[in-house]
């Protein structure tokens, strides 16, 4: 029961980071049209800026100066990269998107090295939070959860309440006419790539410490965005942190509990082979629910596209 | 366009002499290790290693025969097929000495090519000195006279670290879990088997694998080690798994120790810094802290001011150049391989680590002190990653494994 609640909480923790991710790939997406490979780059060189603003000035100026560095950078990449090519199509878009993800990777390889760096949590949230049943709960993963929150709120109340946001959510569906009506569209979208990015800089500022700054860690997350976003629905805030929070707690609860084939099968009636050593069915008999956690995301996302194409909250087919 | 073809011809057969000739001077050992891709910082700080000791223990004494050690490096980008390319690239070259270590599945393909290519080219023999792949198969069932191994292998790191877990009577719940392939799966069964035999009473507590370079937040597998109530764990990961599982069952509030295989340098050690101490424990050859005498100490100090960003992560290297150079020098020949193979085999050295090496004659697998070391800032005087902290020595198993079993049934050449 207490291993329930950590997992609850761990849980929470994992979909909120993902959330962060995801809320600026769910706008750049609907708005743009452009599937943004390097979004999980961004996060990485979050991460890279804050590591190295730490060593100079400590944590909190770099979790102001990294995200808006890197949502300066998304911005010109937007202006000066993204927009020349959008007249090409899509096509060459992904590839403008994709090609930027390798060239971030190495990037960073270049100035920062193959190892890992040493990027803390600040002095102040070294600390057990509160334990349950022996198990601590670092403070600055209760911090962690605040900050996403937080953003969340914040860009609730943008999109919602605020004049840019209402242009925002128009040129969402009708990008077309609210040029017509004289507004700046390519400002529009320089504005939500640039904060959009931002945002995952953000979370790469505060998931570096926890989840390890180190070069492979825009793969790690790479696609996993991708399916958090079309399982909630492109453009969608509150689809975003549903899918966030489910996909979030789906693999802290998978890798958590040690169901095997095995059990799942027996359960339901099948008798196990006596002898698994020449079983033609062996591997899936010896699966475990830790490892096929990964996958399970995935599954989902099938599931969503088949019932509900447009994800859960999605208002436009896609 | 008839002369411009000549006149490049003659430039490359003058230049492919020149090598030649170059090439007589040297005893070259080809590394064939990856120096691109995810794995590049461990082959560099290999290449590095070896560079230094080459020059340091061999060529700075006046070198063998009369003859410089030359290091010449082939980027395998940790494939067994380009390494078997790279590998057919230095025999081409008139290369003799073949070291590599990054991976198993890399030596396994290299030592039965290797093999291969002495039964086939008796002329032109090569050695193949292993100086890191640990899978125990490569001095068991896959065993030849030409492969030679440097480093304790996976089931002699066990056996010494389970003697440590077996003498600790605190320890009462072992929790096991890696990385979900062949090594991985090895250390877990080297696991389970020993400490059955060493310590019927410990309860395994857990044995899990997880996917490997896939798993982004170790936090679900740090709540399951804690509610099993552990006091010992047991992990074979490397890289960025080791560094999120160590962090995550630290963060989770885990106080007992972590005994692992390769928990140190290429920047892990600066990441656990002060959170690891008295926790991540690592079981391997070599000792840097405290300097076993004052000609180790001198040696890591000049590695240190030569290659600053490097460190002595793989001490056996040292090792390796120096046994060659002895082996070559009894055989009284760099080209007959049988001569220097015969010369390896049985050899005893008083290591610069303050360990005999002993190369065992029937499996071609040293034999040497096997330590548990504690990643601590407390008496350091040689740190991994300028962090300040490092490995020191906690406990030591001398000759570990001298007497185990060996499946080996090696054919020797006449």
């Amino acid at each position: 029961m207490s291993l329930l609640a950590v997992n609850l909480l761990d849980g929470l923790v994992t979909g909120l980071l993902l959330f962060m991710l995801c809320s600026g790939l769910t706008l750049i997406f609907s708005m743009m049209g452009v599937l943004n490979f390097a979004h999980a780059s961004f996060y990485m060189l979050g991460a890279y800026f804050a590591y190295q603003i730490s060593t100079y000035v400590g944590f909190w100026p770099g979790l102001i100066i990294a995200p808006v560095a890197v949502g300066i950078a998304g911005a010109l990449i937007e202006r000066y990269g993204l927009r020349r090519v959008h007249q090409y199509g899509h096509v060459p878009e992904l590839i403008f998107t994709f090609g930027l993800a390798l060239l971030i990777e190495e990037v960073v390889q270049f100035f920062w090295g193959k190892s890992h760096m040493a990027y803390y949590e600040p002095e102040v949230f070294k600390f057990a939070a509160f334990s349950i049943a022996g198990n601590a709960f670092p403070a600055y993963k209760v911090f962690m959860i605040f900050v996403a929150i937080a953003i969340f709120l914040v860009l609730l109340y943008i999109l919602t309440r605020t004049r840019v946001g209402l242009i925002i959510q128009a040129a969402l569906s009708y990008p077309a006419t609210v040029q017509n009506l004289g507004h700046n569209v390519p400002l529009v979208f320089m504005g939500v790539f640039g904060v959009g990015t931002a945002m995952a800089g953000l979370a790469g500022v505060i998931a570096g410490p926890v989840l390890g700054t180190f070069p492979g860690m825009a793969v790690v997350l790479g696609s996993i965005v991708f399916v958090t976003i079309v399982i909630g629905g492109l453009g969608s805030l509150w689809g975003a942190l549903i899918a966030s929070l489910l996909i979030g707690w789906m693999q802290t609860f998978a890798a958590s509990y040690n169901v095997t084939m095995a059990d799942i099968l027996m359960a339901v009636g099948i008798d196990k082979p006596v002898d698994l050593s020449d079983n033609a069915l062996r591997d899936l008999w010896t699966l475990t629910l830790p490892q096929i956690g990964p996958i399970l995301p995935y599954l989902l996302m099938v599931l969503v596209l088949v019932i509900r194409p447009r994800g859960l909250l999605g208002k436009r087919e896609t | 366009m008839r002369k411009l073809t000549g006149l490049l011809l003659g430039v490359a057969i003058a230049g492919l002499t020149a090598t030649a000739s170059f090439a007589a001077d040297t005893i070259k050992f080809a590394f064939i290790d990856p120096l691109s891709g995810p794995f590049a910082a461990t082959g560099q700080q290999g290449l590095s290693q070896y560079k230094f000791a080459a020059d340091e223990l061999v060529n700075k004494k006046g070198g063998v025969l009369g003859k410089e050690f030359e290091i010449v490096a082939f980027d395998n980008k940790i494939s067994p097929k380009e390494s078997l390319i790279q590998l057919q690239v230095a025999i081409d070259q008139g290369i003799r000495f073949i070291v590599q270590g990054n991976s198993s599945g890399v030596a396994n393909a290299l030592t039965d090519a290797i093999k291969k290519h002495n039964k086939r080219n008796p002329d032109a023999r090569v050695l193949f000195l292993n100086y890191s792949a640990v899978d125990p198969a490569l001095t068991n069932d896959k065993c030849n006279f030409w492969h030679f191994r440097f480093d304790a292998n996976a089931d002699i790191k066990m056996d010494a670290l389970t003697d440590i877990i077996a003498a600790n009577d605190d320890i009462k719940k072992v929790y096991l879990i890696g990385q979900d392939y062949s090594f991985g799966k090895a250390v877990a069964a080297a696991a389970v088997k020993m400490l059955g035999e060493k310590r019927p009473d410990i309860e395994i507590v857990g044995n899990e694998l997880h996917p490997i370079g896939r798993v982004k937040d170790f936090t679900p597998y740090a709540r399951k080690i804690m509610s099993s109530g552990a006091d010992a764990m047991i992990t074979g990961n490397w890289g960025a798994d080791m560094v999120g599982l160590g962090k995550s069952v630290i963060a989770a509030g885990y106080d007992n120790p972590i005994y692992t295989y390769y928990a140190a340098a290429d920047g892990i050690t600066k990441t656990f810094g002060a959170d690891g101490k008295g926790k991540v424990k690592l079981v391997g050859e070599g000792q840097l802290n405290p300097p076993p005498n004052d000609r180790a100490d001198a040696y890591a100090k000049a590695f240190k001011a030569k290659y600053p960003d490097t460190d002595i992560g793989q001490p056996r290297i040292a090792n390796v150049m120096e046994m060659l150079a002895k082996a070559i020098d009894q055989a009284g020949s760099d080209t007959d391989m049988v001569a220097i193979g015969k010369a390896l085999e049985g050899m005893e050295h008083d290591s610069l680590w303050g360990t005999k090496v002993f190369m065992r004659p029937d499996d071609h697998q040293v034999i040497q002190n096997v330590h548990i070391l504690a990643h601590t800032d407390d008496g350091v005087s040689h740190d991994f990653d300028n962090s300040g902290y490092g490995l020191v020595v906690e406990s030591t198993v001398e000759m570990a494994s001298a007497d185990a079993p060996t499946t080996c049934k090696m054919d020797r050449p006449e």
